[in-house]
């Protein structure tokens, strides 16, 4: 049989795409589809407040004084909070607020931690120094106490408006960039690490003895390979804003009211908690629930992206 | 080492500087100044015994200048006086450390030593049953709001069950032992749960990796007891890099301990800061806060120092 | 034959600094070598370990820059478009299979790679070209959509010769293919090696520090000592007879059957560092041969006596 005969012969095989196998391989981890499904369920009843505001026709943030702690009711469907809220509607917008805050802040974070620390690891020099000493500052500080400092500035000293300063966008503005301006360094670290040990690798050298430049470089073979350590370094770091956002605005340093957050929501709850347990149980049971199901997830993407992690 | 050692330590005061600098900074930011304070309670001063004033506490110099002042008083051992406690700063947070360090101590061990359980036996069957629950429970350890669970602690414990006291502290000679302790449990557990959650995460990882190393292999195979191979052979070379996290963590803890401490109305660092900042006494903020870093940058050092002990392969320069 | 790569006095220095303040000192890695390889030939280049073969290899291969001397590709520089068309024509297959090949890329991503960095035809075309490159060097079609880390050694370099396959090339620069792998794989990787070759017009430049594997796959040996060319012979000639004492001594290393090893012959001591050359001839601490002119002159590669296309760099050839 000739070399061309047995050519014919073979059939084919069309690659089949890469994010297809991850796909298959994240579906085996059980905690990680539930976890999905649970944030798209959050999701969707964080989103539920467009549609359901109209219909029950309430105003969440109309205070009602006569209607305080108002048990469940066909209008008030959890109920109403200590100043006659909805809270259910509070609920959802809140969370709308708190979820924003959590991957807005990450986000950005993380974009700026992985592009310098990509950076940094594959070029070296001067930016690679500077980066490591401000990291190893930055780690070595007490992170709640600072951003309460940074949550208690005064906006008009820094020559913002005192109209801005007061309003809710400015409160919702200075809690992502505050989180987002601390909490980018362990993303950094870690993908200047991963891209030192990837840039040493013959595959690497492959690229580049066949013209690949950095940009080819980086986005081919660095960060599919550092994924792993920065999904999972990312994934943390939603849960963790997420849970940062929720204590600083439950101290009065984040999301300020009337402007509703998870965390804001329990600020009295303390308080009210002989009175009205429930009002201190929802939202906190609500942010664990979202954390819980943010690290579940970081785990499942882990299994798929690593193919020679099993469990 | 010597070298190390004193390039660390010389780092970690240049840190520390810069630190106060910044700090210093950002407390100037804050609304208002000790004046409008002062003011609020004496209205119908003019603008001409203000500007007197703010000449007469340096308001009116410039930032780093005004810095230079502090930084020289407090080298001295000055660091202000507190307004809210009409006490200079250092002498509200001396009692205030002791109850921080207690409480961040004793955390700190229980989820370590739990850690270590956990950890371990999630280990040796990786995949069971008991290692998917032992994850579930890391997993919520992790994840959940300190403040809220310690809110929930209180409505069990406290308002519902009557068993422990929902806040404060005793000094350990005043009531007794029990109920020192008594006031302690809900604070520590509250504290424990999250690193008890981070710390077993590790010790499983780092555990499932040492026990399929050689030598460990070798061990089992030479017919040392399954015991003797875990806790000695394995837990070894396992802790390594644990105990480096764990060093590293000890620090961050003192933000948990801010939230638990004004939960348990507990006065301790956190709870003295954040009450300083809340009512504007910013001398006693910027001490903490300052005291606060102190902290945590000496159980980094420590956690560096730890690691180089622990791993001769690491050479310090 | 044309020539398809010319190194002219070629020299590939490393800056090397201990510390922040320590004394910044000079490496030279590569000294001054001029070296042409012809389309279709295989030339093998043979050394120890810190010879300086490997970044030889990376300089043909346009991983590294000459710090000196210059590479010329079928003739012209290496102007910008030159240097395009020799990244496509020159490819290079690593020693470690393992770190070879990305662990995060199904094979057929691997394989195209020089296509997709040099966007070269439709992605459909692309992988097509996989396809056949797969059953080329001898892989089961399914290897496709496989990871490297399903494969062993032996197929990892295999795929690794797929992918330098891919742009058609003129030349493969082999970095040691077969010292990470098994003997009995050794053969066969060796054989694919040879017959895609001969399906091919195909040069290699075969770095090896294995004589015995040099002797059954090359047309030329170049040995290289300390940077240094110190002979370059058509293989018969070399094996037959060596007239530089270090290629002599190299092949007196290699066992053979029916001959005891030639143990006064084989070298003594060890390569000084390349960071403080021997003066005169570099070989000279090491050589039975030296005089003191060995001491002094650094002697040219010129032929051997009676023998033109034989040239060695030695003031006493053989």
């Amino acid at each position: 049989m000739s070399v061309s005969a047995l050519e014919g012969a073979v059939v084919v095989e069309q690659a089949v795409g890469t994010w297809r196998l991850r796909w298959q391989r994240f579906r085996q981890h059980r905690g990680a589809m539930a976890s999905l499904v649970a944030l798209l369920l959050l999701l969707a009843f964080v989103l539920a407040a467009f549609p359901l505001q109209p219909l029950l026709d309430i105003d969440p943030y109309a205070t009602d004084l006569l209607a305080r702690f108002d048990p469940p009711s066909a209008q008030h469907l959890l109920g109403t909070d200590e100043a006659g809220r909805d809270v259910l509607l509070r609920l959802m917008i809140g969370g709308q607020v708190s979820l924003l805050v959590g991957v807005l802040a990450t986000a950005i974070g993380g974009a700026f931690g992985v592009m310098l620390g990509v950076s940094a690891g594959y070029f070296g020099g001067r930016l690679d120094e500077f980066l490591m000493r401000f990291t190893d500052g930055m780690i070595a500080l007490p992170l709640l106490p600072l951003l309460i400092v940074l949550g208690a500035l005064d906006l008009t000293k820094l020559g913002f408006s005192a109209e801005f300063a007061r309003s809710g966008a400015a409160g919702f503005w200075r809690i992502v960039v505050i989180i987002s301006l601390v909490d980018w360094t362990a993303t950094a670290r870690i993908a200047r690490a991963s891209t030192l040990s990837i840039k040493e690798r013959d595959f690497v050298r492959a690229a580049w003895a066949s013209g690949a430049g950095p940009l080819y470089v980086m986005a081919t073979h660095v960060l599919p390979n550092i994924a792993t350590p920065l999904i999972v370094a990312i994934t943390l770091t939603i849960g963790r804003v997420i849970l940062l956002e929720s204590v600083l605005s439950f101290l009065g340093f984040g999301v300020v009211p009337p402007t509703p957050s998870w965390g804001n929501m329990l600020n009295n709850a303390q308080e009210l908690v002989t009175q009205a347990p429930a009002l201190a149980i929802y939202p906190g049971l609500l942010i664990f629930i979202t954390v819980i199901a943010v690290n579940f997830l970081g785990d499942g993407l882990q299994h798929a992206f690593d193919p020679r992690s099993d469990r | 080492m010597a070298r190390f050692m004193l390039r660390r330590c010389g780092e970690t005061l240049l840190v520390l500087l810069i630190m106060s600098f910044v700090i210093y900074s950002l407390i100037g930011l804050m609304p208002g100044d000790p004046l409008d304070v002062m003011l609020a309670s004496a209205p119908g001063v003019t603008p001409e015994v203000v500007a007197h004033l703010r000449a007469i506490y340096g308001l009116d110099q410039p930032l780093l200048l005004r810095y230079w002042h502090w930084l020289m008083a407090a080298l001295g051992g000055d660091f202000g006086f507190s307004r809210s406690h009409a006490q200079p700063a250092l002498q509200v947070l001396a009692p205030a450390l002791v109850e921080t360090a207690r409480l961040m101590l004793s955390a700190f061990t229980l989820s370590v030593v739990l850690a270590l359980v956990l950890g371990i036996v999630a280990a040796l069957r990786p995949g069971r049953a008991l290692d998917s629950i032992i994850s579930l429970a890391a997993f919520a350890g992790i994840s959940v709001p300190v403040f809220w669970l310690a809110l929930v602690l209180i409505l069990v414990f406290a308002v519902e069950l009557h068993w422990l006291p929902a806040s404060g502290t005793t000094a350990l000679g005043e009531h007794g032992f029990a109920a020192h302790m008594r006031h302690l449990l809900l604070p520590v557990v509250t504290l424990a749960l999250f690193y008890t959650g981070q710390f077993s995460r590790f010790v499983r990882a780092a555990m499932i990796e040492t026990l399929r190393m050689d030598h460990v292999r070798t061990a089992r195979a030479k017919g040392a007891p399954e015991r003797r191979v875990v806790l000695v052979h394995a837990l070894r070379n396992a802790m390594i890099p644990v105990v480096t996290v764990m060093a590293l963590s000890f620090g961050t803890l003192f933000s948990g301990a801010l939230v638990t401490e004004t939960m348990f109305a507990i006065p301790g660092m956190g709870k003295t800061i954040y009450d300083a900042i809340l009512g504007n006494d910013y001398n006693l903020a910027l001490t903490g806060l300052l005291f606060a870093t102190l902290v945590t940058l000496l159980s980094n050092l420590v956690a560096d120092l730890a690691y180089g002990w622990l791993d001769p392969r690491i050479v310090l320069t | 034959m044309t020539a398809l790569v010319e190194l002219d006095r070629v020299s590939v220095h490393f800056d090397q600094r201990r510390g922040l303040l320590g004394r910044r000192s000079v490496l030279h890695a590569v000294e001054q070598v001029s070296l042409t390889i012809a389309e279709g030939e295989t030339v093998g280049l043979v050394g120890e370990s810190g010879s300086g073969k490997s970044t030889l290899g990376h300089v043909i291969a346009g991983l590294r820059k000459p710090t000196q001397g210059e590479m010329r590709f079928r003739g012209h520089s290496l102007d910008r478009a030159t240097r395009r068309v020799a990244q496509h024509a020159i490819q290079i297959v690593f020693q470690d299979p393992f770190g070879a090949l990305d662990p995060r890329m199904p094979v057929s991503a691997i394989i195209a790679e020089p296509l997709t960095i040099n966007r070269i035809g439709s992605q459909a075309e692309r992988r097509e070209r996989a396809a056949s490159l797969v059953h080329d060097v001898g892989l089961p079609q399914d290897a496709l959509n496989r990871y490297p880390h399903e494969f062993s050694g032996g197929q990892r370099q295999r795929i690794a010769i797929a992918r330098a396959l891919a742009p058609n090339p003129a030349l493969i620069v082999a970095d040691e293919p077969l010292s990470a792998l098994d003997v009995s794989i050794q053969s066969q990787v060796l054989n694919l090696m040879r017959d895609v070759q001969q399906q091919r017009q195909l040069a290699y430049l075969f770095i090896s520090h294995d004589m015995a594997v040099v002797n059954h796959l090359v047309d030329r040996v170049a040995v290289l000592y300390l940077g240094r060319l110190v002979e370059i012979a058509p293989r018969a000639e070399l094996f037959a007879r060596p007239s530089h004492p270090y290629t002599r001594a190299l092949l007196d290393a290699v066992p053979r059957i029916g001959h005891f090893r030639a143990r006064h012959r084989t070298i003594q001591g060890e390569m000084p560092s390349p960071l403080a050359p021997p003066p005169g001839c570099v070989f000279h601490p090491r050589c039975g041969k030296a005089q003191d002119i060995c001491r002094v002159t650094a002697p040219e590669l010129l032929p051997a006596p009676g023998r033109p296309a034989q040239l060695a760099a030695c003031h006493f050839k053989d």
